[in-house]
């Protein structure tokens, strides 16, 4: 049996440390789509508006921040941000603001698609029996939406959190920067450390993911 | 804005957007080979090599590319496995992409009535015949949307493979705001670059999108 390096987890509180690291980059992904589902919400219902004007800038904003990689937002929001607004931002905050802009984008995207997905004659429906704008929306187009809706945004709150895994390089410590700190410290005693960390940080995100995709499969089969 | 060091930084650019695309091209290539192995297992219903498929698939969809590639990178060399950068980064793309494509083609494949295979059937195709001429065409029609979708996400994270030590264009960004501290020359030349990458992509995608939407018979 090769050294595979598994042994420095169980040294000190090295475990615990890395599942810290995690919690950093679930934490920061809760947070981003907790802002982004209600913000999404809120663009996807502008979006179905027929105004022109309002088309064009939802969608220029939209396809701007869809072209970016993740990356690429992350580094124009820390670095850009400290040298043209004189911002100090946090690693931490970068993220979360790209991931809210990122988010609601994506989000409202999937409103947009699930509102107009609705058949009109249920907004004419509901019209026709007296229902006000705001009722309709309430008791019939809503609640259809949702259905829609649910499923698409679970899966978008596993693909926030493996994009998180970004936030490395903007220097915030997550769970790979502390793996990195755990195998530079223990380059003497065990030098196959890599091996193991990486990959039961594999396993890792694995286990946070795999739930939540299986809970969207599931609703999206039990809904449609 | 300094123009003399845009005109500096421009060759740098060209190299690292030319690696960006070529590692991209290869990965994204083995990605659809992989993705239409895989979802022609899943459909014919393969025993044993369809278990195998489907654990890939759920591994690849719910760990990050960046996690994939320091384990490949990192990790494997620590087990006798050792690899360069760039062959680092088609592998890691190709696993990714491959369980995305395969999940396409695979929705692709089952959009396709049931009356279609019947039909090929007894007209007297045989089974490859008839995955051949007859799904194979209409599955790939309907899945183009999703197939587009999945390139241009590729494309897109090839963006991590500056952290294996690959000298893409984000490494080149960082590294000349870390060398000259020209933070807006370096990033606007970042987005400028990968505008140009992504941007003909995803026109061209949109136009293909259109052109073929051809299927949906007997439905």
């Amino acid at each position: 049996m090769p050294d595979l390096g598994l042994e420095v987890l169980l040294k000190g509180n090295n475990m615990l440390r890395l599942l810290g690291g995690l919690w950093v980059a679930v934490k920061i992904s809760l947070i981003s789509i907790g802002l982004s589902i209600p913000l999404g919400i809120l663009l996807g219902i502008i979006m179905t508006r027929k105004n022109i004007a309002i088309r064009c800038l939802t969608k220029l904003y939209l396809e701007t921040i869809r072209i970016m990689p993740q990356l690429v937002l992350l580094f124009l929001v820390f670095f850009g941000s400290t040298r043209s607004l004189g911002w100090n931002l946090s690693g931490e905050t970068a993220s979360v603001i790209v991931f809210v802009l990122w988010g609601t984008a994506e989000m409202g995207d999937l409103v947009r698609g699930a509102l107009i997905s609705i058949p009109r004659h249920q907004y004419e429906s509901s019209e026709a029996l007296g229902f006000s704008k705001a009722q309709s929306y309430l008791y019939i187009i809503l609640p259809q939406t949702l259905r829609r809706l649910i499923p698409l945004s679970i899966n978008l709150i596993t693909r926030m959190i493996k994009t998180t895994s970004l936030i490395l390089m903007i220097g915030v410590v997550e769970v790979l920067k502390v793996g990195q700190q755990i195998i530079e410290a223990n380059r003497m005693t065990s030098p196959n450390a890599a091996f193991g960390i990486f990959l039961v940080i594999f396993i890792l995100y694995f286990l946070v993911c795999w739930p939540i995709s299986l809970a969207a499969r599931h609703l999206e089969r039990k809904w449609s | 804005m300094n123009a003399a060091y845009i005109e500096k930084f421009l060759p740098l650019y060209q190299r690292a957007a030319i690696l960006t695309v070529r590692i991209g091209i290869e990965g994204i290539f083995l990605a659809i080979l992989i993705g239409l192995l895989c979802a022609i297992i899943l459909y014919e219903k393969i025993p044993v090599i369809r278990q195998v498929v489907m654990v890939y698939v759920e591994i690849s969809r719910n760990t990050p590319l960046l996690v994939q590639l320091f384990f490949i990178y990192y990790g494997l060399p620590k087990v006798g496995v050792r690899l360069s950068p760039e062959i680092c980064g088609v592998i890691g793309l190709a696993f990714l992409g491959g369980s995305y494509m395969a999940e396409a083609f695979r929705s692709g494949l089952e959009g396709v009535e049931n009356i279609q295979r019947e039909s090929a059937y007894s007209l007297g195709m045989n089974r490859f015949q008839t995955m051949r001429y007859v799904i194979l065409p209409q599955a790939v029609s309907t899945s183009i949307p999703a197939f587009i979708a999945n390139i241009i996400f590729l494309l897109k994270e090839t963006s991590v493979f500056s952290a294996i030590s690959l000298m893409d264009l984000m490494f080149t960004a960082k590294d000349l705001i870390g060398l000259y501290y020209k933070t807006t020359e370096s990033l606007t030349l970042l987005v400028v670059f990968y505008l140009m990458i992504l941007l003909p992509v995803s026109i061209l995608g949109a136009i293909v999108e259109r052109r073929m939407r051809y299927a949906g018979f007997g439905s």
